[in-house]
């Protein structure tokens, strides 16, 4: 086959996907971009295509949108810094304490929450922290108060740490497997204390490994609707739900479109500064 | 640490690990059981066990509608989507790092930023173009996103392939395509089905873009989603759970196992 012959092949199967992709992807995406300048006309409610961008100063000005995207944010990291703590333990384990097979076995059941239903893992939490749910059962069971936190903040918090915690475990795995036993030997037999083992051998090596977790879990939950209208109370509003509730007939797409470029920018600042701590390195 | 030093650390250690483990999975389980629930309010510890809301819950003209709509999102996406995301890893496999980074930079980027991006984005277009949300624009949203999972396990499997293997069936006088069919093709069979089951399943499962795409059809999860937020129909709900969940695991399940017997051919 010639050169050129050859060139053709690879272009004649690429059309297909990256033709696909071009019209209905990155086409969506221009469309995205450009009607965050648009806008809607108050009277009619249809879109105005003139250049503009009162949006964003809406969404600049408006503290009611500081707020939620303050909020969004605050929730991301928080998810993302227990998801950390929780993975630590777990990782750690799978990573370095178990022979193969039952390494294998832990990796499943690690990832299967992962393969489930989101939903049916978010409804999960509205049964277990219900009024009468299992964990007010097991409260009264050792002679503890109810707990109230069906419908708040805290059971946002913890819904999302859990949906998200096997993307923190798996490259926590990866990274804490790649740690050389010697040098944990090395450092031991030079007198370091475990804790000082930890401190200066371990923890840094597992960055990368945290960072390339934090992409998903900060990503995800900042990026998300779904749990902050099933768990969530009145007070709970991510700027997925403002954009949520911005389409259809009586909405403001362009408004929407406009906020959804903000978490975009955000969540392309998280992973500018995660591939400095080497998450995207490793894979 | 190789040698125990400290014992009371380790046990702490291993505490902690199946402490978050348990934290991990009981959630699923307690879903699961609620599937088995005689009554019809949600209460800890579940009184009686019955199959009753399985029978009442096929029943439901609704959800056997949602089903059958999900079924067939998620099969003609995957299709479109196997289609698309082999030839793509196909038409990648041997170009240069460069366009091979860029290319799977894109086929990612779908599934990579926040579901809302895609959905609303998508949203926009097809307004844009007086393009009526159907079926079809479910299918196409859900296409995109479905292209990289094929796309990865393929190429995954063309690395592993040595090249000699084509360039011998050459060498016997057969035509490229002669040479692909025979040659390449079953080679890739087994990671195209697990790539299949696995977009099968992401499908299937999908909220967030469908919500964005859907119009007034209604996939299985958007079924539970609207249930779940009006408080309705929440003992049908616990068995539309636990069907989805075994819907999803299986095919995922039997996908590793496919990936796993490809990979140990060679």
């Amino acid at each position: 086959m010639t050169q050129g012959r050859k060139l053709l092949g690879h272009i004649a199967l690429l059309v297909p996907p990256f033709g696909w992709l071009g019209v209905f992807y990155l086409g969506s995406l221009s469309v995205l971009l450009l009607s965050a300048f648009w806008q809607v006309d108050a009277m009619s409610g249809e879109i105005v295509r003139d250049w503009t961008l009162d949006n964003f100063r809406i969404l600049f000005s408006d503290t009611t949108y500081s707020i939620i995207a303050r909020r969004t944010t605050g929730i991301a990291l928080l998810v993302t810094v227990t998801d950390i703590i929780l993975a630590w333990p777990l990782a750690w384990v799978i990573a370095r304490k178990v022979g193969p097979r039952l390494k294998l076995t832990l990796l499943v059941l690690v990832a299967l929450p992962l393969w489930s239903s989101m939903l049916a893992r978010i409804y999960a939490w509205r049964l277990i922290l219900g009024h009468d749910g299992v964990l007010n059962w097991g409260l009264r069971l050792v002679g503890l108060p109810d707990q109230n936190v069906a419908f708040t903040n805290i059971a946002l918090w913890i819904v999302f740490s859990y949906l998200w915690l096997p993307f923190m475990l798996m490259p926590m795995v990866a990274a804490l497997e790649r740690i050389p036993a010697s040098l944990l030997d090395a450092a031991g037999d030079q007198g370091a204390t475990p804790w000082q083992v930890f401190r200066t051998v371990v923890f840094p090596l597992a960055i990368p490994g945290m960072a390339a977790g934090s992409v998903f879990t900060f990503a995800v939950t900042q990026g998300d609707y779904v749990a902050p209208m099933l768990v969530g109370g009145a007070g709970s509003e991510f700027i997925g739900n403002v954009v949520y509730s911005n389409v259809g007939v009586s909405g403001n797409v362009p408004f929407a479109a406009a906020f959804s470029l903000v978490l975009l920018g955000m969540v392309a600042a998280y992973m500018l500064l995660a591939r400095r701590f080497g998450a995207f390195d490793a894979q | 640490m190789k040698h125990a030093r400290n014992p009371a650390a380790d046990m702490t250690i291993w505490a902690a690990a199946i402490a978050v483990l348990g934290f991990l999975l009981l959630p699923l389980v307690i879903v699961l059981l609620y599937a088995f629930d005689a009554s019809s309010v949600q209460v800890w510890p579940i009184r009686a066990l019955s199959l009753r809301w399985f029978a009442a819950t096929w029943a439901d003209e609704e959800v056997r509608s949602a089903l059958l709509v999900s079924l067939e999102v998620a099969g003609l996406a995957t299709l479109l989507a196997t289609v698309l995301g082999t030839l793509a890893a196909l038409g990648m496999n041997g170009l240069s790092t460069r366009s091979m980074q860029a290319g799977s930079f894109l086929l990612t980027l779908p599934i990579a930023l926040p579901g809302v991006l895609t959905g609303i984005a998508m949203n926009s277009f097809f307004s844009l173009l007086d393009i009526p949300f159907n079926f079809i624009t479910l299918v196409i949203a859900h296409t995109t996103f479905c292209m990289v999972i094929i796309f990865n396990n393929v190429m995954a499997r063309l690395r592993r392939l040595p090249p000699s293997l084509r360039e011998a069936a050459q060498d016997m006088g057969a035509t490229p395509w002669h040479g692909f069919i025979t040659i390449t093709l079953p080679l890739l069979a087994g990671s195209v089905m697990s790539g299949m089951l696995l977009a099968f399943a992401l499908s299937f499962d999908e909220v967030i873009v469908s919500t964005f795409t859907a119009g007034s059809e209604t996939t299985l999860p958007l079924w539970i989603f609207g249930a779940i937020r009006l408080g309705q129909h929440m003992p049908e709900v616990n068995v539309v759970v636990f069907a989805v969940i075994a819907i999803t695991i299986l095919p995922i399940i039997a996908g590793q196992k496919l990936a796993a017997s490809a990979s140990r051919e060679h």
